[in-house]
């Protein structure tokens, strides 16, 4: 018996050193490995959670899933990230998260494993990750200190990301004879004309509750309709003609939506739609999934897509989910194998079959997926819109977005008048942006 | 000498481990909080790496005017509802104080409310509050009135906080008072009744004052839990619309997790902290002091006799 032990011992080092010597695989070194990650419970993530025993399958290296809601994975991560050694090998994290993280030199800056022949994988193609994903969620340091530009480097990689998309009720278009809207012109008009056309309906389903909610409503009529909350001193132009535009145009919206609409949350808009009591709904692509699931939907097969349409330019949002590796990792080359298999094409594919939402130009492209989801090529459309500076994320945003949120929904709910509230908005801006030292290089 | 200060000390030395677990447990959290409250500290920070900045944190709130909105907020919703729920807990108490058939079960379900985890009870509010599809509006749409905004609008916001959580509280005093109620001396109450008082003479003049010290111990804790309230508003309306529901435990919330200030939402909770130990120590002060007056009326009528 222990001769035989002996023997395949003997037998497995031997097989070890062939392969060290002469063919090491990428994965060889890291076989039997277990990495733990983190990943928020999320419908992308959650056809993640079918495709990872591929990458067991392939490479021998285990993984082990901690999934959390989004919000509480943020809290955790934070607590997480400021321990000398980590328990995580790999997370994914919220984009707004990625100011605080890199701030707090709390991420492992991905060159070092991009520039490693044992690491990185030739036929990787970064150029076919959507670049408005790559900007907002993977670089830091570059313009503005958030995006990408001369002085940026990478520090996560898209994935779970999402733009804005339209979806419209296509019988309802067809009975009335309306035209797909392109513009925001067109979109407001249609939109205050489908409740008279059909009483009981409303036009655009919008999120509009106070908080994150509205100030997501907002700002995603903001760049289209050309407004940035900040120009490049940061001083904050919130209250200019664009910013009090887009204003007006949520008010619109919100006032020719569905009964209720004022205290919609995402989810809540996104029912408004499905139950087809909204004509067309306008917010992340990561809603697309459930609109022809019977279970959940009584506008299947009814539902067509369109590009977030165009005020003084394209503007959509980008967000979602990044994965990253913290600098507090154990098994660092590893999670960057994981990192580039979950992201690589072929796992993009595998994911996207499964429900997930692709973050690379030739998976929208890609015949099988459009034969699943035929609305794929639509969005590929979209996301050459995506805006990566549609928000900005910086330190001081979560406190500058409630104020943003609160004041949206006063404008909504309290008849307000909307340039004072812009005004009064902007003035606190200025000092949360000042107190946070956003003004030192202007004394 | 030394055997005499041995015996001095003794009991210290057995009170010396409930006082160091006591220290442990609840001063030093608070201690850690009032330390916070004085730091600009962000999470992703070790509060050692966070800056002393003294008391700017509380110098801060007490220039921001959406914390003294949340302040009046918090404060206006306590009052309403603690006043509302005493009255209408001691009146349901006065009035099932009594041997009726099928109490027991009358009782549990009177307290039924108070135990559904308050998430739930803000899931089900907020059905029933829908604009359309809600059993309030319509109701009222069948009795040919006009539906209610509920929770879209900034004045209903809050009614219909304080309604939900008038529903859930309600038994809580409920239950103590009727407690109170049946402990009371019979033989107060049959020579009140052989005296002649009528039935609200009873209740004014006899069973409210001896059911006081329980009802004040029962208000306070009632407005201790009325300023920590969260997660009720935080389904219903989530501190909206504006500003208008954003009490102190959901701004103190916010503070920490969505502005990341947790040096800020420890001199918040510090305030809130405050503003109940004054509350307490009134409580406290008038409990003693009724008590100091009924005994001078005792010993009053003791020397007269």
């Amino acid at each position: 018996m222990f001769r035989l032990v002996r023997s395949a011992a003997l037998a497995a080092s031997l097989a070890a050193g062939v392969s060290f010597g002469a063919l090491a695989g990428p994965y060889d070194a890291h076989k039997g490995k277990t990495l733990v990650v983190n990943f928020p419970a999320h419908p992308h993530y959650n056809a993640v959670m079918k495709v990872l025993p591929e990458f067991t399958k392939e490479t021998g290296i285990k993984v082990e899933v901690d999934q959390l809601e989004y919000l509480k994975m943020r809290e955790k991560q934070t607590l997480e990230l400021t321990k000398a050694k980590g328990d995580y090998d790999l997370i994914a994290f919220v984009v707004f998260s990625k100011a605080d993280y890199v701030f707090a030199d709390q991420l492992e800056n991905l060159a070092r494993f991009f520039m490693n022949p044992l690491l990185a994988d030739p036929a990787y193609d970064a150029a076919d990750i959507i670049p408005g994903y790559m900007q907002n969620i993977g670089v830091a340091g570059g313009d503005k200190g958030y995006l990408a530009g001369p002085t940026g480097s990478l520090f996560g990689i898209p994935f779970g990301a999402e733009t804005s998309i339209l979806g419209y009720r296509k019988d309802i278009f067809a009975k009335h004879n309306l035209k797909v809207p392109e513009t925001y012109d067109e979109m407001l008009d249609i939109a205050c004309k489908i409740p008279k056309l059909e009483p009981g309906m409303g036009g655009l389903a919008s999120r509009a509750a106070s908080g994150q909610h509205a100030a997501h409503a907002y700002l995603l009529h903001l760049a289209p309709l050309g407004g940035r909350v900040f120009d490049n001193q940061w001083n904050p132009i919130i209250n200019n003609e664009a910013g009090i535009k887009a204003a007006q145009t949520l008010k619109s919206i919100v006032d020719c939506g569905p009964e209720g609409a004022k205290t919609f949350g995402f989810a809540e808009a996104g029912a408004s739609f499905l139950q087809g009591k909204t004509a067309m709904f306008l917010d992340s692509t990561v809603f697309a999934g459930q609109v022809d699931d019977p279970k959940q939907s009584k506008v299947v097969g009814q539902v067509g897509w369109a590009v977030h349409p165009k005020g003084v330019r394209y503007g959509s949002q980008t967000g979602g989910f990044g994965v990253a590796i913290p600098k507090n990792a154990k098994n660092k080359d590893a999670a960057f194998l994981l990192m580039q298999w979950l992201t690589s094409k072929k796992a993009d594919k595998l994911v996207a079959l499964q429900g997930g939402n692709p973050i690379r130009f030739s998976t929208h492209a890609d015949a099988d997926v459009n034969a699943k989801f035929p609305y794929m090529k639509t969005f590929g459309e979209a996301l050459k819109n995506a805006d990566p500076d549609w928000r900005p994320i910086i330190p001081p945003w979560g406190k500058i977005n409630n104020d943003l949120g609160t004041t949206m929904s006063k404008i909504l709910t309290e008849n307000v008048d909307i340039k004072q509230a812009m005004d009064g908005l902007a003035e606190r801006t200025r000092a949360t942006m000042k107190e946070a030292g956003y003004e030192t290089f202007k004394q | 000498m030394q055997a005499a200060n041995t015996r001095r000390l003794t009991p210290y030395l057995f009170l010396a481990p409930s006082l160091t677990v006591l220290g442990i447990a609840l001063l030093y959290p608070v201690g850690y909080m009032v330390y916070a409250s004085f730091l600009n500290w962000n999470p992703s920070q070790l509060i050692s790496q966070a800056e002393w900045v003294g008391f700017r944190n509380y110098l801060f709130l007490l220039n921001d005017p959406s914390f003294r909105e949340s302040l009046f907020v918090t404060l206006k919703f306590a009052a309403v509802v603690v006043t509302l729920e005493m009255v209408l807990g001691v009146g349901l108490a006065l009035l099932l104080d009594r041997q009726l058939r099928g109490m027991t079960l009358l009782r549990t379900l009177f307290i039924l409310p108070m135990m559904i985890a308050p998430i739930v009870v803000g899931l089900m509010w907020r059905y029933m509050y829908h604009p359309t599809v809600g059993p309030l509006n319509r109701f009222l749409t069948k009795l040919g009135l006009e539906p209610v905004p509920w929770l879209s609008d900034s004045n209903w916001a809050l009614v219909s906080i304080i309604i939900a959580d008038i529903w859930q509280w309600t038994p809580f005093i409920f239950i103590l008072a009727l407690a109170a109620l049946q402990s009371l001396p019979k033989s107060a109450m049959e020579a009140a009744r052989i005296d002649g008082a009528t039935g609200w003479q009873q209740i004014i003049h006899i069973k409210l004052p001896l059911m006081l010290p329980v009802l004040v111990v029962t208000c306070l804790l009632r407005l201790i839990d009325a300023f920590k309230v969260l997660e009720v508003v935080l389904v219903l309306t989530n501190g909206g619309p504006g500003l208008s529901t954003e009490i102190m435990s959901l701004r103190i919330a916010r503070t920490a997790s969505e502005f990341r200030e947790l040096g800020k939402a420890a001199a918040m909770s510090n305030l809130l902290l405050g503003v109940l130990m004054l509350l307490t120590l009134a409580m406290f002060a008038y409990s003693k002091f009724t008590e100091a007056r009924a005994a001078r009326l005792r010993a009053a009528v003791q020397d007269e006799s």
